[in-house]
């Protein structure tokens, strides 16, 4: 009572130097109030590093950590991989739009690969459907994602998988107010799932839809959890961040670099793959020779996906 | 100043040496392909041809019926005999009489399809696996098309995204949340 007449009569209260140094102990306390080991790792990750600000050990003791906590929440053991990008590779993706024939078995092998949530569900790739002879690139509004017929490619219309296009100038990167998602060197854009607060700016900024958001706790069945994972790439999310795609970065890094899932299962083989720098690469021939252009390249995102015709 | 070109020279040696056993003089890399895909039992040819008279008449084919009614490539220009060798029935030939082996049938069609042969060279056509910068397989073109009608056949999509408001937030047991509908397609 007497506190509210104080407060009615907008007196400032008065703390002595005890009390002040009483409550401060107290409130110090009480944040160390779960100290089990169990929930350790709570503070540890609520304390945890940026990626790029931690060094080889801080990164061990994380992934450490991590390993832990999806074993017990998936019951399987996984492998966290911090594989750094090789100096000299700058990769970039082609995709044949006179072949693809729309069967969307790259979304699924990508679903499979990078473990996104079955239940709500996200799709990193969307396959979209236009028919042939109506104005397209600029009104990508005008197409289909949800066709589902019998057998594809339907009579007179052609397809066009869409995913994170990798921008040497995203939009994303800069629109991203906690740094949690950047370029790294050899081209590929990340996100540390433990710096994204969720806030979507991102995804407003990306001029392709790429990104996905997980509002509802990302749902797996154990047996279908890819355990060969990369800390900025497949490992399991939680629920309010977003993801997207990253070239596969647990298959592609690395010395025996292998292809991302969905170019090893496109049956027409319109997926094509490899490192810019390398003029023998399979991507530079399709640079150099065929008929190729980049999503919206006037937006000057400056696209690393290179869609062409090789007919 | 003489010693550069030599260095050059040791270098190209050392390095061809390398990179041969990955590229051979005909441009093709040998990485390489699957064995080819045969209906079970019928390779080698020679098991039922041997001995047989080569007949080069148009005619309906009795034993390779399932051929003769899907047959639709040149089909007004060509028949068995200009393709299979009709000596060596376990051998391909080409247009000027090169036998060709089943392994190598790209030497066949690259006769007609050279804009195709020359990107499948470069890695542009077909499909690969393996890895981006290191060991890849790739296909034989009979892998994708049947080379007696040779249109890449039709597939069934996988199912569409849910649209928006077909997704519900709901708790799932571990039993109840879906599967992925990819399976075992590799």
């Amino acid at each position: 009572m007497e506190m509210n007449n104080k407060r009615k009569n907008c007196r400032p209260r008065k703390i002595s130097r005890r009390g002040f140094i009483q409550g401060t102990a107290l409130g110090l306390a009480s944040l160390a109030i779960p100290v089990g080991s169990a929930d350790a790792s709570v503070w540890e990750a609520f304390f945890q590093k940026h990626f790029r600000e931690m060094n080889d050990d801080e990164k061990k003791a994380v992934i450490k950590r991590m390993e832990k906590e999806y074993s017990e929440r998936y019951g399987r053991d996984l492998t966290i991989k911090t594989t750094n990008a090789e100096p000299g590779v700058l990769f970039g993706y082609g995709l044949d739009l006179s072949r693809c024939i729309g069967c969307r078995r790259c979304v699924y092998a990508c679903v499979r690969e990078n473990n996104q949530s079955r239940d709500p569900q996200i799709h990193w790739i969307s396959v979209l459907e236009f028919e042939k002879g109506e104005k397209w690139i600029n009104d990508l509004e005008g197409s289909d994602k949800y066709y589902n017929p019998d057998e594809v490619p339907e009579d007179g219309f052609f397809y066009m998988p869409v995913q994170c296009q990798q921008c040497e100038n995203p939009p994303c990167v800069r629109a991203c107010p906690t740094q949690a998602t950047w370029k790294e060197p050899d081209g590929i854009v990340v996100i540390d799932y433990n710096w994204c607060i969720g806030c979507r700016y991102c995804m407003a900024a990306c001029p392709y839809g790429a990104r996905r958001f997980n509002w509802g706790h990302p749902r797996i069945a154990r047996s279908e959890l890819n355990t060969e994972t990369h800390y900025l790439g497949n490992r399991p999310r939680s629920v309010g961040v977003v993801e997207k795609c990253t070239f596969c970065i647990q298959r592609t890094r690395g010395e025996n670099g292998r292809y991302p899932a969905c170019v090893e299962i496109c049956p027409v083989g319109a997926r094509k793959f490899g490192n810019l720098l390398d003029p023998d690469s399979e991507i530079r021939y399709i640079i150099e020779n065929k008929r190729v252009f980049r999503l919206k390249e006037d937006l000057n995102t400056f696209p690393k996906f290179y869609y062409f015709f090789a007919t | 100043m003489y010693m550069r070109p030599i260095l050059i020279l040791a270098f190209l040696v050392v390095t061809g040496g390398f990179f041969g056993s990955a590229i051979a003089d005909d441009g093709i890399p040998r990485f390489f392909v699957p064995p080819p895909p045969f209906s079970e039992g019928i390779f080698p040819c020679s098991q039922c041809h041997e001995g047989m008279p080569a007949n080069h008449e148009r005619r309906e084919l009795s034993f390779h019926s399932e051929i003769d009614e899907s047959f639709n490539h040149a089909k007004e220009q060509r028949w068995c005999l200009d393709c299979h060798n009709a000596n060596d029935r376990d051998k391909l030939r080409s247009v000027s009489g090169q036998l060709i082996t089943f392994e190598e049938s790209y030497f066949l069609c690259g006769q007609c399809h050279g804009t195709i042969f020359r990107d499948w060279k470069a890695g542009v056509h077909g499909k690969r696996t393996g890895e981006w910068n290191g060991k890849r397989t790739y296909r034989l073109c009979v892998h994708c098309h049947n080379p007696h009608s040779p249109r890449f056949k039709p597939l069934k999509p996988l199912p569409p995204p849910l649209k928006p408001n077909e997704i519900q937030h709901r708790k799932l047991n571990d039993d109840e949340i879906p599967l992925n509908p990819i399976g075992d397609i590799r």
